[in-house]
């Protein structure tokens, strides 16, 4: 790519100081993109487009809401009912969160499906897994700042989980709370925690598309691009499908802002935090319920199950680190499939591994939201294990046993040729 | 060697489930009755307040619920939103007594009484009891809660209002009911502390509307329904109109979107 010539002076006389505008004409207008992207490369610039959704309607919560116990269910209502469109602003926060993790979740299927984790994007990835999990924090943060009852007993439950931490679990817990329980120090600690980290995260957004931007977008055949007749500039093409899907995806989180507000959302955080009445069912909000199956599916004697262990591990312990485990696995899983063919397409065995692992995560996310006892528990329990047993097992095995299909011979030739893979970029 | 492994494994996993399972009661899933769906205004994309009801509700809940249950979120003026005259808000407010605050000499009470001023409409509607523990005493223990917000902070909540208020009866025999409790299945547990609120003609409505208990059931839900969510019916009529906008706008953008694309093929 060559340095394009300003015609406006003003134009040019800035980037010859600042080449802003050369870094934006390369970044988001000549930017060379695979021609046959399909919708589901539209998740990643509507995560980025929500995450900005959040920052500023975030901000102006901010100004209303008071981080402290004895006021901020009531000022969060205030927002609802005296501020100018506040009910507006809350709800699009509130939905937008939901509608952040959604965006990402497709994101990180379409990754494991299309294989776009492989050599040479795994930093691009990692990066990825790290967004995630500043975004799990930042969410369970926020959800304890309107002070509900659904707030205050998450995060009593949550903080507790770091208490296993060897030698220093205590301490760390205590720090979380500032004191011997959550109080109203947590909330404060909280409310600082939950405006920085979305900035962190926008940081990292950056680096994530640093690295995008340095080996371009992968694409549904999972085959490298060749040469020019394999790519398109990002502008017009892409620019034109991001907005129509912006368009449809407004629709979808605007239906739900403006008619369901409270679809995602738990009654019971409509009652005011009570230290004193512990609710029946403690579930956290939706996008953790998978990992809440997890954390609870270790039974308690399964220490007298794998007895082999040399070392002893409280249930409670065993179900923190497979909770984490559960997000952290997906670090290596570059590494962890030996496949060197990419998309699922072209991997028949894979195919529909994966679509049983996209299944057990639903069967998770069910399983978290019921109480964790009897044929639930069960069932949980085996999800969580073919969880594991899908990453750390079957990918590898996979990979080396499978027989894949032929890849076409480049993405021009396979999209163009009036094959049957010609819709994929339309 | 790869179908081995997944026997094992399966064994396994299927050993770790059913040692877990023999340890963990199973819990009889608490039977609660299930409320009937019952017709709001404020359901469904257009969705609107029926002010003649939410009238009747605040009637319903100034006169019968109020002596035991709170709206602390809401303010006198509110009602003017809700759709009573600015005199009738400023007469109701006025028939409260709200604390004066401290006089000249920096006194809040006179003799041990609190000093009192007649309500405006700018105060918060006055709770019955100053306190929960108040609540308490005057509720054979149990607490009456705030009703601002209960039918957001219940499932179904709504219907569930209208089907606990119309849902007493008497226990199944061989129910076992605690002192001072009230057999009503729409409650979990089944008992509840609050007597039965409502009876036929309870209130005397002033539009000539029939005081029956499901009637009255359904203003003071409707009324509760506008004081969880008074910004409803603005909600729902704007986005009424976003969505018409979006959809419009995304028609064109994918006209937009073919257009651009197909100067590739
Ligand atoms: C004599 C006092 C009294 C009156 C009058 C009264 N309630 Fe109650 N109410 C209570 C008490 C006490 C409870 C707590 C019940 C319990 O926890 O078992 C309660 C509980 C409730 C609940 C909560 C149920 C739940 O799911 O937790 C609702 C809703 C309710 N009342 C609505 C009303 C409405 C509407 C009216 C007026 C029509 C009304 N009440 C009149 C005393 C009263
Ligand atoms: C705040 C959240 C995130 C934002 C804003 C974001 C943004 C983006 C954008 C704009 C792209 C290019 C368009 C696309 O391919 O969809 C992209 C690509 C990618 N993202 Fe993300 N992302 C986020 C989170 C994640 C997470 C959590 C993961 C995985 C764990 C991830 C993994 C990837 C990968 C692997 C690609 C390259 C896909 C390919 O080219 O095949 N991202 N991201």
């Amino acid at each position: 790519m060559s340095t394009p010539t300003w015609k406006n002076p003003i134009v040019q006389w800035v980037d010859h100081r600042l080449p802003i505008v050369t870094f934006l004409d390369h970044a988001i207008v000549k930017y060379p993109t695979p021609r046959n992207l399909n919708y589901w490369w539209n998740f990643g610039s509507l995560a980025g487009v929500i995450l900005v959704v959040m920052i500023g309607t975030g901000i102006m919560l901010a100004m209303n809401y008071v981080p402290h116990t004895s006021m901020a269910f009531d000022s969060v209502e205030r927002i609802m009912r005296d501020i100018n469109y506040g009910w507006l602003i809350r709800y699009l926060h509130v939905n937008g969160g939901s509608m952040f993790f959604i965006c990402v979740y497709i994101h990180i299927f379409r990754g494991m499906y299309y294989g776009s984790y492989k050599e040479p994007r795994e930093l691009l990835w990692i990066i990825g897994i790290f967004i995630f999990l500043a975004m799990m924090a930042t969410a369970f943060l926020g959800y304890v700042l309107p002070w509900g009852q659904m707030s205050f007993w998450g995060a009593t439950v949550i903080t507790n989980l770091f208490s296993v931490v060897p030698f220093f679990g205590e301490a760390i817990v205590q720090w979380l709370w500032g004191g011997f329980s959550v109080d109203n120090p947590t909330l404060n600690k909280f409310f600082s925690f939950h405006y920085l980290l979305p900035f962190i995260i926008f940081a990292l957004v950056f680096i994530h598309l640093w690295a995008l931007h340095t080996h371009k977008s992968s694409n549904p055949l999972g085959i490298e691009v060749q040469g020019d007749e394999d790519e398109i500039p990002f502008h017009p093409y892409y620019t034109a499908k991001d907005a129509y899907g912006f368009g449809v995806f407004l629709i979808v989180f605007l239906g739900f802002t403006f008619f369901a507000p409270n679809f995602f959302g738990e009654p019971d955080n409509y009652i005011e935090a009570n230290p004193l009445v512990t609710p029946t069912h403690i579930v956290p909000e939706w996008y953790f319920l998978p990992f809440y199956a997890i954390l609870r599916a270790v039974p308690d004697n399964f220490v007298d199950i794998w007895g082999i262990l040399p070392v002893i591990i409280p249930a409670k312990t065993a179900g923190v680190i497979a909770m984490f485990a559960s997000i952290l696995v997906l670090l290596v899983l570059p590494w962890l499939d030996t496949s060197k063919v990419r998309s699922a397409k072209f991997r028949p065995t894979y195919f529909w591994l994966f679509w049983l692992f996209f299944i057990d995560t639903i069967i998770l996310g069910y399983i978290g939201a019921k109480p964790a006892e009897g044929t639930f528990l069960l069932i949980g329990r085996l999800a969580t294990a073919y969880y594991f047993l899908h990453l750390v097992i079957f990918m590898p095995l996979v990979g080396k046993y499978e027989k894949t299909k032929p890849l076409p011979d480049s993405i021009s030739a396979a999209v163009t040729a009036g094959g049957s893979d010609a819709k994929e970029g339309s | 060697m790869f179908k081995k492994i997944l026997i094992v494994a399966f064994v396994t996993m299927l050993g770790a489930g059913i040692t877990g399972i023999k340890s963990s009661p199973v819990q009889a899933a608490g039977d609660v009755a299930h409320p009937a769906s019952q017709e709001w205004t404020t359901d469904g994309l257009f969705g609107f307040f029926d002010r003649k009801q939410l009238k009747r509700g605040w009637q319903v809940y100034s006169e019968i619920c109020a002596s035991c249950h709170s709206v602390r979120l809401l303010f006198y003026r509110n009602l003017q939103e809700m759709g009573l005259a600015a005199e009738e808000v400023k007469k109701i407010a006025a028939e409260a007594e709200v604390a004066a605050g401290p006089n000249e000499d920096g006194e809040t009470h006179n003799d041990g009484e609190l000093i009192v001023r007649p309500g405006k409409a700018f105060d918060k509607i006055v709770s019955p009891y100053p306190n929960d523990l108040a609540a308490r005493a005057a509720n054979a223990g149990a607490l009456p809660p705030d009703l601002s917000l209960m039918t957001k902070a219940r499932v179904n909540g709504a219907n569930y209002l209208h089907a606990l208020l119309t849902g007493y009866k008497d226990a199944p025999s061989g129910f076992k009911m605690s002192e001072d409790m009230n057999y009503n299945p729409y409650f979990p547990g089944s008992q509840i502390a609050m007597g039965e609120p409502l009876s036929d003609e309870g209130v005397e409505y002033a539009d000539g509307t029939k005081a029956t208990v499901d009637q009255m059931a359904k203003d003071v839900t409707a009324f509760l329904i506008w004081a969880a969510e008074p910004e409803l019916e603005d909600r729902k009529r704007m986005g009424v109109k976003v969505m018409l906008f979006l959809i419009i706008f995304t028609a064109l953008l994918y006209a937009v979107k073919r257009q651009v694309w197909a100067k590739l093929h």
